[in-house]
């Protein structure tokens, strides 16, 4: 949880630098919840793209959501309502692959369950806005120069290595990212969006006219080649 | 020229909503549809890669106006020894400290 903390500062540090005040950039740590798109979506407002571009871009990088949502929707079946509304709000990276965890091997019932989900689902939510506002208040005292916007990529460096899990995520990988290099100069910041698509496609049909198995280890460590 | 205001507060609330919409979609639906389809679930389960992929590499590499490979060789080193840390122990906060510390390093040689 306490890796959440570098990616709330920066995402408060570099909102403040592109032109989001500071109850915005709070605001959008509360509202959208999802670091990767709030990163994305903060460079694409610095690079003025379009306003469609942007809210594309930081929806397509959102688009696991739904493989969470999927994969979770089980446990939550029996959850009235508003609960559901509210354990799908919460839905993160980290409060799926805990929860996921937990549900599988222990099979709590719906108490339990959801009182295991939401704890762990707010508690990241608290370090998340509260590392954001941190952020935000420090964001004008860091000295330029030490090249912190580059903890951003790294930042999503550290989610990308771990989700090559094998062969056929590898490929998905290096064609988005050798994709990505020349999309960088396609019109209206359109790039990210491109490479993406392009990697999902080739992904989709390698794994409908090969046999490559699911979940073989590979040496594709890498995303930058 | 930079957003005004309301522009921003119309970007946060967009992408808000889209967001909770992803999340809740199986969620609210699960009931209604039996099961997700294994080929939904295989195409979701590539986005993390490609996504994640599509924003690393051009904070790295990039293509000048010849078409040639360009990048900083400091950006380089630090980007390839991070992957390594990330590799190893899968701790975010390291990845981000070692990647920094290497680019300040190799910066501060080179």
């Amino acid at each position: 949880m306490l890796g959440v903390v570098p990616f709330g500062l920066i995402t408060g540090i570099s909102a403040i630098d592109v032109g989001f005040d500071a109850v915005q950039t709070v605001a959008m740590s509360v509202v959208v919840f999802a670091g990767a798109s709030q990163l994305a979506l903060i460079e694409l407002v610095g690079d003025r793209a379009p306003v469609a571009v942007v809210v594309a871009t930081a929806a397509v990088v959102n688009l696991r959501y739904l493989m969470y949502s999927a994969s979770i929707a089980p446990y939550f079946r029996d959850f009235s309502p508003p609960w559901k509304w509210l354990s799908a709000y919460a839905l993160t990276d980290q409060s799926y692959a805990v929860a996921v965890t937990e549900f599988r091997d222990d099979e709590p019932g719906i108490g339990r369950r959801r009182w295991y989900y939401l704890g762990a689902a707010f508690a990241l939510w608290g370090v998340w806005v509260v590392s954001t506002a941190v952020g935000v208040v420090i964001g004008g005292s860091v000295p330029p120069g030490l090249s912190l916007e580059f903890a951003v990529p790294l930042t999503f460096l550290a989610l990308l290595v771990p989700s090559l899990k094998d062969r056929l995520s590898g490929l998905v990988g290096v064609v988005a990212g050798g994709v990505a290099i020349p999309a960088a100069a396609l019109p209206l910041d359109l790039g990210l969006v491109a490479a993406a698509l392009t990697g999902l496609t080739v992904g989709v049909l390698v794994d409908t006219f090969t046999d490559w198995p699911g979940d073989e280890p590979d040496e594709d460590t890498e995303g930058e080649r | 020229m930079s957003y005004d205001a309301t522009t921003l507060w119309g970007i946060v609330l967009a992408v808000g909503v889209l967001t909770l919409a992803l999340r809740l979609s199986f969620i609210l639906l699960f009931g209604r549809v039996d099961d997700v389809p294994t080929r939904v679930e295989r195409t979701l389960e590539l986005v993390p890669a490609a996504v994640l992929a599509a924003l690393v590499v051009p904070a790295v590499v990039a293509l000048d106006t010849s078409l040639s490979l360009v990048a900083e060789p400091a950006k380089v080193v630090a980007a390839v020894v991070a992957a390594g840390v990330a590799w190893r122990t899968e701790n975010v906060l390291a990845t981000i400290a070692v990647g920094m510390g290497v680019l300040w390093l190799v910066g501060a040689v080179v």
